[in-house]
C-alpha cells in the first residue's frame, strides 16, 4: 500500500442535504482521511438547517463561503458577486429565504468559521479557499483564470495547491510550475451539463497529486418535492431535474455558457 | 458591509495637494489594447476619444507590439484581454493577435460591426474554438431603430450591425450587444427589458446587453455637453471597496503611445503613466471628469 494521503472537498452545498449525504457515504467508503467542506452551505435548495448537524456528525472541516459570510453579518444580500439584474433577482430570492429559514444559532455558528484553511500534506502546502486567495466571492471560471494569472495568484499567497468552489462547475489545471487549482465544482445543484448527478474532488497526495472528479448521485425527486414544498421558484426545480442551468447565467464566461442548454 | 477581501487592506489615499483621491493600483487584472488607435470607420456623435478616419492621435498596433506587451503580462499575472479602437477590424492583424492572445488568456474585442462578414465571423468561431479560453466579440449599436441608431452612428449603421451581429449568431458566436445610455432608455430596468425583447426578435437565443455611460468628453462634449465644474471627485475620500470597484484600480491600457490609466483617459497626457507595463503600477489621481462618472455611477468598461 503507497503512502498517500486522500482529501475530499466538497463545494457549495445549497441546502441540498440530501447530495451532502450521498457524497460523505461516498468519501467514507472510499477511505478519505479528511473531509473539508468549502462554504456556501446555504442558498438555492430547502431547508437550510438541515445541513449543518450533517456537516458537524461527519466531522467535516469548514470555511465559510460568501453566503456564511453575509448570514453571520446580517447583510442585506449574498454578495454573490453577480452583474446582471435577472442574476440578482434570482439570487434575492434564494438569500431571502435561506436567512429567513438558518436559525440564529448557527448564524453564530457561521461566523467561527475561517475564511481560507491551510493544510500541508504530503510537503506541499495547500490553500483552502471559497472564492479566490484573494476575495471571497470572486468567480475563478475554467476558462478566464490563465495559467499566469493562476501562477501569480498561488505565488503571492504561497500555495502548492489550491482548492475552491464559488463557480459551481469543477475544473482543474495543472500549472508549469508544478502548483495546481481544483476547482471542486459544487453538490448543491448539478453541473449545467445536463446530467442529475453533482459532484465533489478527490485528492490523492502522495508522490503526485492527483485529483479526482467524483460524480455523486443522490436522491433528485426528492429534493425536487422539498423546493416545491417550499415553494422555492420554479426554475431552481428545473435544472435540479434537468441538469441545466436555469439562473445565474449572465455571470458564465462565453466557454461555459455555450456547454449549457440556456 | 462584510469584509469580503482576504488580502491585507490597500488602503486609498489622498494627493499632495489634498484635492483630489488616489486610486491605488491593487492588481492589473484587465489589460486594454487601443488596437485601432483612434482610427474608425465611423464618426460616432458620442465618441468619447472623437475617433474617425482621420484620427491618429494614437496609430494602430501592429502584432509584434501587442506580442511584447502580452510577454510583459505574464510575470505580471494578467487575467484578461480587451480591444478596442477605433475599430479593431479595421487593423489588418487583429485576427492574428486575436489568436496569439487566446493562447495566454481570455479575450474580449470591441467592434462597431461594420466588418464583420460571414467569413470573418467564421474565422472567429474557429480561433475561439481552438482556445481553452473564452472569447467575446462585443458590438455597439444605440437603439432599436435605425432612426435612432444612425443619427449617432451615421446613416445605414445600423442596417450592417445587425448583419454582423446576425452573422456571428450564424457562426454560433453570441455577442455582447453593448448600448449607451445616449439611447436613454437603455439605463432603465424597463428600458433594459424591451431591448433584450428586441435582441430576441433579432434572433439573438440568449441575449446578453451591457449598458454603458456616457462621458462627457470628446465628441460627446460637442453633442450634448461637457462636464460641469461640480462634476468632479474633489475632495473626496475614497474606501477601499470603492477603490476596488473602480477599473483603474485593476486594468491599464496600451496605446502606441505608452500606457494609459484606462481605454476612456488616453486623450489626457498626464494619464499616461509610463512606457512599461510594471512601471505603471502605482496610484492614480482621480481628476477628471470621467473619474466623477466612474465612480458615481459605477462604471466598468470590463464587460
Amino acid at each position: 500500500m503507497p503512502d498517500v494521503t486522500r482529501l475530499a472537498f466538497f463545494g457549495g452545498v445549497y441546502s441540498n442535504s440530501l447530495a451532502l449525504e450521498a457524497a460523505l457515504t461516498h468519501a467514507k467508503q472510499s477511505g478519505a482521511d479528511g473531509l473539508y467542506a468549502l462554504g456556501d452551505f446555504g442558498g438555492f435548495g430547502p431547508h437550510p438547517d438541515r445541513v449543518f448537524p450533517i456537516l458537524l456528525d461527519a466531522g467535516v472541516e469548514s470555511i465559510q463561503g460568501n453566503y456564511e459570510e453575509s448570514l453571520s453579518s446580517g447583510a442585506e444580500d449574498c454578495h454573490c458577486g453577480y452583474t446582471d439584474p435577472r442574476d440578482n433577482h434570482f439570487a434575492q430570492i434564494s438569500y431571502d429565504y435561506t436567512a429567513r429559514k438558518t436559525s440564529s444559532e448557527w448564524k453564530r455558528w457561521m461566523r467561527t468559521l475561517p475564511k481560507t484553511r491551510r493544510l500541508e500534506v504530503a510537503g506541499r502546502k495547500v490553500l483552502l479557499v471559497h472564492g479566490s486567495p484573494r476575495k471571497i466571492n470572486e468567480f475563478l471560471w475554467e476558462s478566464t483564470s490563465p495559467v499566469s494569472f493562476l501562477e501569480k495568484m498561488l505565488a503571492d499567497s504561497d500555495a502548492d495547491v489550491l482548492v475552491c468552489t464559488h463557480t459551481g462547475l469543477p475544473w482543474t489545471r495543472l500549472l508549469p510550475s508544478g502548483r495546481r487549482v481544483v476547482n471542486a465544482g459544487v453538490l448543491g445543484r448539478p453541473a449545467n451539463d445536463g446530467r442529475t448527478n453533482v459532484w465533489y474532488a478527490r485528492l490523492t497526495f502522495g508522490r503526485d497529486v492527483s485529483v479526482e472528479f467524483v460524480p455523486v448521485e443522490y436522491d433528485h425527486e426528492e429534493l425536487a418535492r422539498r423546493m416545491r414544498e417550499e415553494r422555492l421558484p420554479g426554475e431552481f426545480i428545473e435544472t435540479v431535474s434537468t441538469g441545466w442551468w436555469t439562473t445565474c447565467l449572465e455571470i458564465l464566461p462565453a466557454k461555459e455558457r455555450e456547454r449549457g442548454r440556456y | 458591509m462584510p469584509a469580503r477581501f482576504l488580502r491585507a487592506p490597500i488602503a486609498p489615499t489622498v494627493s499632495d495637494d489634498g484635492l483630489y483621491p488616489f486610486v491605488p493600483s491593487i492588481s492589473l487584472d484587465t489589460l486594454w489594447f487601443q488596437v485601432a488607435g483612434t482610427i474608425c470607420n465611423l464618426k460616432c456623435t458620442h465618441c468619447f476619444i472623437s475617433c474617425s478616419p482621420s484620427n491618429h492621435s494614437h496609430e494602430m498596433l501592429t502584432l509584434g507590439e501587442v506580442r511584447r506587451r502580452l510577454a510583459e503580462a505574464i510575470p505580471l499575472g494578467v487575467r484578461e484581454y480587451y480591444f478596442t479602437g477605433g475599430e479593431p477590424f479595421g487593423n489588418p492583424e487583429m485576427l492574428p493577435i486575436l489568436e496569439e492572445t487566446l493562447r495566454q488568456g481570455p479575450a474580449t474585442v470591441l467592434t462597431n460591426g461594420m466588418f464583420l462578414s460571414p467569413d470573418r465571423c467564421r474565422s472567429l468561431k474557429r480561433i475561439f474554438d481552438a482556445s481553452e479560453y473564452s472569447l467575446d466579440v462585443r458590438v455597439s449599436i444605440d437603439g432599436y431603430t435605425a432612426e435612432v441608431n444612425d443619427a449617432i452612428r451615421g446613416a445605414g449603421t445600423f442596417e450592417k450591425i445587425l448583419g454582423g451581429i446576425s452573422n456571428l449568431a450564424g457562426a454560433g458566436l453570441n455577442p455582447v450587444v453593448t448600448v449607451t445610455e445616449a439611447c436613454e432608455e437603455a439605463g432603465s430596468p424597463a428600458g433594459r427589458a424591451r431591448f433584450l425583447d428586441w435582441m430576441r426578435s433579432i434572433g439573438l437565443e440568449r441575449p446578453r446587453l451591457k449598458v454603458l455611460s456616457l462621458f462627457r468628453i470628446g465628441a460627446e462634449e460637442g453633442r450634448l455637453r461637457a462636464y460641469e465644474s461640480w462634476e468632479s471627485l474633489r475632495g473626496r475620500h475614497l474606501t477601499e471597496d470603492e477603490s476596488e470597484k473602480l477599473q483603474c484600480s485593476s486594468c491599464r491600457m496600451v496605446t502606441s503611445r505608452g500606457v494609459y490609466v484606462c481605454p476612456i483617459l488616453i486623450d489626457e497626457p498626464r494619464a499616461r503613466m509610463g512606457e512599461s507595463l510594471a512601471e505603471t503600477l502605482r496610484p492614480f489621481r482621480l481628476e477628471y471628469g470621467a473619474c466623477f462618472t466612474c465612480h458615481e455611477f459605477g462604471v466598468t468598461c470590463r464587460t
